[in-house]
């Protein structure tokens, strides 16, 4: 049985997998980083968002033994260790971008590569393309444009304060 | 999914090694494709050779006047490499569409040309701009390269190494997306360049096609209003829920003014 080397959350695992096992399963089942959903499990919604090496991927589509050597964030790795939760996080509650919160954590990941990869700042159509391969079933998404806006404005340091951009 | 052997070379002598030795296994690149599939159960290699370990795979230069792409390349770094954005806007641009960002971040040029999707994006660029196919063994002309659905030229143990795309002078493509599956319903790309005026078709057909009544008008006069009198033929075209042979036909020619419209 292969074995994989992996460093979550600034914590370093190696665990025997088979090859035919998916990151979101090493993360869920043998690691039991819960906070990482799978909703449709066909590379669709997006709920399984996790960033690899700072990139956003969908981990129920990578097998484990791709991710060989990988730095991976989960939603469980924002917070501080203090508890303050990253912007984006906190933009999330600030501006109530969740209803049943199923697509959140792969919502919240997919926005921080989203704003990461934009530093001169986003429009709301880029926020709603850059979401594109996230999918929220309560239709939630008004208020998932407002929050990533806001916390876009934090992130790159425009904006003391949760304040959606002009 | 079925489980399998996993291999991940570092070379690509290595890769071939094993899928020459093997008939059965499979190499993957980003997986978009690939992974969906084995859950399906579609597919049963009897092992993976990953090609993500080899270096020489990725990466985007520029030789002579061409812009070569290595086929390990995602579909994020041709939409953002300065050479790509510089020489060939269009393709820049239609690597920034593909799937969604997650999608670009994982998935290759070189996987999604090997696997030739009829609705995916990457062949029509390729037909239209006259790319050669850089293979462990030999160079394929785009031409030569697609046979038909999901089927290339490559055999079996045949590795896509690069993509080489003669610089045009000018290039454009446009698509109507499903808003669902995020495929191409129907895709027109235009390219003036060296080998003349080139119009490749994806989504339409069973396979990516040139559009040759198209390159004429367009050799003759490089506007869209040449496009106006053509009538694209809705035979052999495909026909599914998501819309009929005729309305396909009817795309074809709409993407293809608005491909014009937006060729740099």
């Amino acid at each position: 049985m292969p074995q994989v080397t992996v460093t979550v959350n600034g914590q370093t695992h190696s665990v025997d997998v088979e090859a035919r096992t998916l990151l979101v399963e090493l993360l869920r089942e043998k690691l039991r980083l819960t906070g990482t959903h799978v909703g449709c499990d066909t590379s669709q919604c997006g709920a399984c968002v996790v960033h690899m090496d700072g990139e956003s991927v969908k981990s129920c589509t990578l097998l484990a033994v791709q991710a060989e050597g990988a730095q991976i964030t989960t939603i469980e790795g924002l917070a501080a260790a203090d508890g303050t939760l990253h912007p984006m996080q906190e933009a999330f509650r600030e501006y109530h971008a969740l209803q049943c919160g199923f697509c959140t954590p792969g919502m919240v990941m997919s926005a921080i590569d989203l704003v990461n990869k934009n530093p001169e700042g986003l429009t709301e159509h880029q926020i709603r393309e850059g979401l594109d391969g996230n999918i929220c079933r309560c239709t939630g998404y008004h208020n998932i444009v407002k929050a990533v806006s806001a916390a876009a404005e934090v992130m790159h340091g425009r904006s003391a304060e949760l304040t959606p951009a002009a | 999914m079925y489980d399998f052997a996993y291999h991940k070379p570092t070379t690509i002598a290595d890769a071939v090694k094993i899928l020459s030795e093997d008939p059965d296994a499979k190499p993957i690149s980003g997986g978009m494709t690939l992974l969906p599939a084995l859950k399906h159960r579609l597919n049963q290699p009897t092992a993976l050779v990953d090609l993500g370990g080899i270096a020489e795979l990725r990466g985007v230069k520029r030789e002579g006047d061409a812009v070569v792409i290595g086929a390990m390349t995602t579909h994020y770094a041709v939409a953002t490499d300065p050479l790509v954005k510089q020489f060939i806007p269009a393709l820049a641009r239609m690597a920034s569409t593909v799937g969604d960002t997650q999608v670009r971040n994982r998935g290759t040029m070189g996987g999604s040309l090997a696997n030739n999707d009829p609705a995916a994006d990457y062949p029509a660029a390729a037909i239209a701009l006259g790319a050669t196919f850089i293979t462990s063994s030999r160079r394929i002309a785009a031409d030569d390269f697609f046979l038909g659905m999901f089927t290339t030229a490559l055999e079996p143990g045949e590795l896509l190494v690069a993509i080489s795309f003669p610089i045009p002078e000018k290039a454009g493509y446009a698509k109507l997306r499903n808003p669902a599956s995020r495929y191409s319903m129907a895709g027109v790309f235009v390219a003036k360049g060296p080998a003349g005026v080139r119009v490749g078709v994806n989504g339409a057909g069973p396979c990516v096609f040139r559009q040759k009544e198209m390159e004429a008008a367009l050799s003759a006069n490089w506007s869209a209003s040449a496009l106006s009198g053509i009538r694209q033929s809705a035979e052999e075209l495909n026909s599914d829920i998501h819309g009929s042979a005729e309305y396909r036909a009817n795309l074809v020619e709409v993407m293809a003014k608005r491909a014009l419209a937006g060729a740099g």
